[in-house]
């Protein structure tokens, strides 16, 4: 690993800033009663779930060494709880480390 | 300068019961570990979430780097996984300005999307009159930014106790939060279409080019739920 890792971290941070300013750019000139507002909207929500689902579905880092249908599994159930809890978002995320933890210790 | 009263209003929705805490907190530590791990001092890593805080970026970049990736590569790399970045400002940023703030916050406060702070802010931003918004949503922004640092910090610590099956927990924590979030959104056809079509073009789109195929798959998700709920009001 011979890059220098703070040249590393900076060209990270300003890959990352790119997007986040020039969506500031392109807001001075969008009003939030368009038809361009409402499908950024769209977009918005659509990429950020095809984002979540790949993540679970095409997992890098830890989660790849899980078995795909244990990590169905745990998402499935995820929602269920949130459901059955009237929306409450600690369970379904506490319980689903707790499960996905036990049940790859368990058949992983 | 910014308006204390609203700051605060936004900075404590992290005791609420939608508060991003705990998936925050784990996909930092996790952050932290992997970091400490790639051989990075506690100052580089705390240096890393404070000036990208964005987490697939910082995933990108610690895989660029295990592989010996040169900058302009980890440049692009990590361009193209951020890039979900640029629909998500520009569909909050307009419901936060106001003639009588100053550009440079909303300059600045961008620093502050990703994915927790930006699902806060739209399930929240009709509780607060629109020129006092921005510094509602500073708010948000410095109590995730604030504890995706702690993160960090707890992970890089803690990362010689945590073992295999504990990192794989904290990495279904991140998702799991998200995907309820995002259900809980679900309260239009365009975002209920926006968000089912999404999670299952992206994964599609992955067999054409795995690169791109979250831009992809959102892209054609988007698009296809915009027409469907223009054509069924809204």
């Amino acid at each position: 690993m011979a890059t220098n890792i703070v040249l590393v971290i900076l060209t990270t941070s300003i890959a990352t800033y790119l997007s986040r300013f020039l969506g500031v750019v392109s807001s001075e000139k969008i009003k939030e009663t368009s038809k361009i507002f409402r499908w950024f909207n769209c977009l918005a929500y659509s990429t950020l779930a095809a984002l979540i689902s790949r993540v679970v579905i095409f997992p890098s880092g830890a989660l790849s060494e899980t078995d795909y249908l244990l990590r169905f599994l745990v998402i499935i159930l995820s929602i269920l709880i949130f459901y059955f809890s009237k929306r409450n978002l600690v369970y379904p995320t506490v319980l689903s480390a707790i499960i996905l933890t036990f049940l790859n210790g368990y058949y992983g | 300068m910014i308006n204390s009263k609203y700051f605060f209003k936004g900075f404590s929705c992290i005791k609420r019961m939608d508060s991003p805490a705990i998936a925050l907190g784990c996909c930092f530590i996790a952050i932290g570990a992997l970091l400490k791990n790639l051989g990075f001092s506690i100052q580089e890593s705390i240096f890393s979430t404070l000036l990208t805080y964005a987490l697939p970026g910082s995933l990108v970049m610690a895989e660029s780097l295990l592989v010996g990736a040169s900058l302009v590569n980890i440049f692009l790399a990590v361009w193209l996984v951020n890039a979900r970045l640029y629909p998500m400002t520009v569909s909050l940023m307009p419901l936060l300005m106001h003639e009588s703030q100053p550009r440079w916050k909303y300059y600045l406060s961008c620093h502050f999307i990703a994915v927790s702070a930006w699902l806060i802010m739209k399930s929240n931003y009709q509780t607060v009159e629109k020129e006092n918004r921005i510094d509602f949503w500073i708010g948000i922004g410095t109590a995730t930014w604030s504890f995706a640092i702690i993160g960090t910090i707890i992970g890089f610590i803690a990362s010689d106790y945590l073992n295999k099956d504990m990192m794989i927990g904290l990495a279904i924590v991140n998702p799991v939060y998200f995907m309820c979030m995002m259900i809980g959104a679900m309260k239009t056809i365009q975002i209920g279409v926006s968000v089912i079509l999404g999670a299952i073009l992206g994964p599609a789109f992955y067999f054409i080019s795995p690169e791109w195929c979250i831009l992809y798959g959102g892209f054609a998700a988007g698009t296809v739920a915009y027409f469907v709920g223009e054509n069924n009001g809204n």
